[in-house]
């Protein structure tokens, strides 16, 4: 999703904005599954219909829908807030941490990934004592890896720590 | 009658004694999944159902849908003590629950929640156990146009009967079929909309959108609104109870109109929340103490619980008996029916009859014993929701990552997982539903093959679906429903000066 323009008037970015910017993304999305459809033929093949036969369709009908939505949008009332850009910062501080951990997770295996999550989350958003942060952040992985692991025999990514400790 | 004697049989299997241990762990755990934010029931059992792989399936199932029953019953929970409701069927329930709580009567909101539940989870099964074998019967005879229609009648009865507007219906619908259409084509085997990438050959998996979209999606908006839990005490006790289930019965009229309501949403895929709000709507109007409604009448509790738990109870006919699922969790538990090996749809009652009557044998008892956990032990998961949330959310977000990575072992997964929650973020403040969305995703293929082979059998010719009777009259249900906004308003602008006369 793209980031809404900045209004530097009013206190967040307004809905309508957003709205339309949400159904242009689908748009584009239909528009991208028919391309894709095209790519595999959309028509009558030797085994009856082709693989792209229903995807275009869909397409066509998710731009069919989207224009209708964009234009609906457009037209709707344009004073109305998506969201403060208080809220958006909140919001923020979760997406932020999230994608670095789900980019860090292929590297450094899960357990030392959600650790780290785990101990920014209490330490900065709970203001926790580091004793306190620490405890916990490493006691989760611990049960997380005796739940999943050794109960459910449910294999995790690993990391170097894991590779150390002979896991 | 013959399902009777195949109901006892199913008792048999759930009452072994590894079957009743997996029915309590499901009950606790569902009640824990449904009271905290961001994690429900389609999304919790998503969550779980990689574990369950190596699980019988009779076992599974009812872990599985004991997890469902039980996040129905915690999503009261939090609607009445904290006026947060923890699943979007119970934000009907806080109208009226929450103001009973503040008024000194949390006792009695929460009794006549629980037990309203129990009640129209227990009319739904009952309409199950005597309604599923004959349409599975019925449905026995189904060829492709049939099964596309009856899938078609499903998808329309979203975009007519959904309170979002149509063309947003449509497109989030249509999204979930082109998510579902990536990947092999499962009628030719060729590779589509992949554009070159590996990540994309085996397409998206509902299960790391469900656990995106409702997981870490409801995770950004609870942040978003800046949540702090602030509840009312619990006052549960035998006392209590027992008052409140001898004022009970004086609303037997709004628990029957409720459990109709439900069962009917629920059947037809409009689902859980739908039913409840209109069955709190209709209580509201047609009850004496109407204008009381939302200053916390008990009417105003039992109504759309009974509604909710009739309709989150009844989503499982039209997923056992033709294999489309009536709401998202319905969905999820069909897509664990097809993990294991099992193939939802009429045949299941004649192949896998221990299977199925064991699952509706686990209904009854899973209410039952559900009901007796949640009046029993309210405080402690109460107490759940006073851990804050900077502890909360990203133990939430950890577990959500490790469903999704466990669902293929895949790290792409959990970033696709990102990539859902953010998408599920916008498009639920923006009014798209995602259940409809969920759905087309699990059904995208099963519905593009039986329209394909319904081509393939006219050679191209879209009469197929007008050829039969019974293909024609469902076809033309759907279609009803497509334009039900339309045709209702039509209907009561022709009814309206009849009835001023």
């Amino acid at each position: 999703m793209s980031n809404p323009p900045n209004e530097p008037q009013s206190t967040g970015p307004r809905h309508r904005t957003v709205e339309v910017w949400v159904a242009l993304c689908i748009l584009a999305l239909g528009a991208i599954t028919m391309i894709g459809s095209l790519q595999v033929g959309i028509g009558w093949g030797a085994e009856g219909p082709q693989s792209g036969f229903f995807p275009f369709y869909v397409g066509l009908i998710i731009i069919a829908a989207s224009v209708i939505n964009v234009v609906r949008a457009w037209a709707g009332p344009g004073a109305r807030l998506f969201a403060e850009w208080d809220q958006l910062a909140q919001v923020r501080k979760v997406v932020i941490p999230m994608a670095i951990y789900v980019a860090a997770v292929p590297w450094i295996g899960i357990y030392v990934a959600s650790a780290l999550l785990i101990a920014g989350f209490m330490r900065w958003l709970g203001r926790y004592s580091w004793l306190f942060t620490l405890c916990l952040s490493v006691a989760l992985p611990i049960v997380i890896y005796v739940t999943f692991e050794q109960w459910f025999l449910v294999p995790l990514p690993k990391g170097p720590l894991e590779d150390l400790l002979g896991l | 009658m013959e399902s009777i004697g195949d109901l006892m049989g199913g008792f048999a299997v759930v009452l072994s004694w590894h079957n009743f241990i997996y029915m309590l762990l499901g009950i606790m755990l569902g009640v824990i999944i449904g009271v905290l934010p961001g994690l429900g029931g389609a999304n919790g059992i998503a969550i779980l159902l990689p574990l369950t792989f190596s699980m019988p399936p009779t076992s599974a199932i009812i872990l599985l849908s004991c997890i469902y029953w039980g996040a129905l019953f915690g999503g009261a929970i939090t609607s009445i003590l904290f006026n947060i409701p923890g699943e979007p069927w119970s934000v009907a329930t806080t109208f009226d629950g929450h103001p009973m709580a503040q008024k000194g009567q949390a006792g009695e909101a929460l009794t006549a929640a629980f037990t309203s539940s129990f009640v129209g989870a227990l009319f739904a099964v009952i309409v199950i156990t005597l309604a599923a074998p004959l349409v599975a019967a019925f449905a026995l005879q189904f060829g492709p146009a049939e099964k596309f229609s009856v899938f078609f009648l499903a998808f329309c009865s979203f975009i007519g009967m959904g309170k979002e507007p149509p063309a947003k219906t449509v497109a989030a619908m249509m999204l979930g079929f082109a998510l579902a259409a990536v990947g092999t084509d499962t009628v030719t085997g060729g590779l589509r909309l992949t554009f070159g990438s590996t990540e994309l050959l085996s397409g998206f998996d509902f299960l790391v959108a469900v656990i995106g979209l409702f997981g870490i999606g409801e995770i950004l908006l609870t942040m978003e609104e800046g949540l702090s839990f602030k509840g009312k005490a619990t006052g549960i006790n035998p006392t209590v109870v027992w008052q409140t289930w001898k004022t009970l019965p004086r609303y037997w009229l709004t628990s029957l109109r409720s459990c109709v309501i439900g069962c009917w949403m629920g059947i037809t895929p409009a689902g859980a929340t739908p039913a409840s709000f209109m069955s709190y709507g209709i209580a509201k109007r047609a009850s004496k103490d109407g204008e009381k409604f939302g200053t916390g009448e008990i009417e105003g509790v039992v109504a759309p619980e009974t509604a909710a738990h009739a309709a989150g109870t009844s989503a499982l006919l039209p997923m056992l008996a033709l294999g489309v699922p009536g709401s998202p969790t319905a969905a999820v538990l069909l897509g664990g029916l097809l993990i294991w090996g099992l193939q939802p749809g009429p045949l299941l009652f004649v192949e896998q009859k221990d299977f199925v009557w064991g699952l509706i044998a686990s209904m009854y008892l899973g209410n039952i014993v559900g009901l007796v956990i949640v009046l029993t032990m309210v405080p402690m998961f109460a107490a759940i929701l006073r851990v804050p949330f900077a502890v909360v959310a990203p133990v939430i977000l950890v577990i959500c990552a490790i469903g999704a990575y466990t669902v293929h072992n895949n790290t792409f997964d959990v970033i696709m997982m990102l990539v859902f929650g953010v998408a599920g973020y916008f498009l639920k403040k923006c009014n798209y539903p995602l259940a409809p969305m969920v759905l087309a995703i699990v059904l995208g293929d099963k519905a593009e093959e039986a329209f394909r082979q319904s081509l393939l059998l006219s050679s191209g010719s879209v009469s197929v679906f007008w050829s039969s009777p019974l293909v024609s009259v469902i076809m033309a249900l759907g279609l009803v429903a497509l334009f039900w906004t339309a045709i209702s308003a039509a209907i009561s602008r022709v009814l309206k000066p009849i009835f001023a006369r």
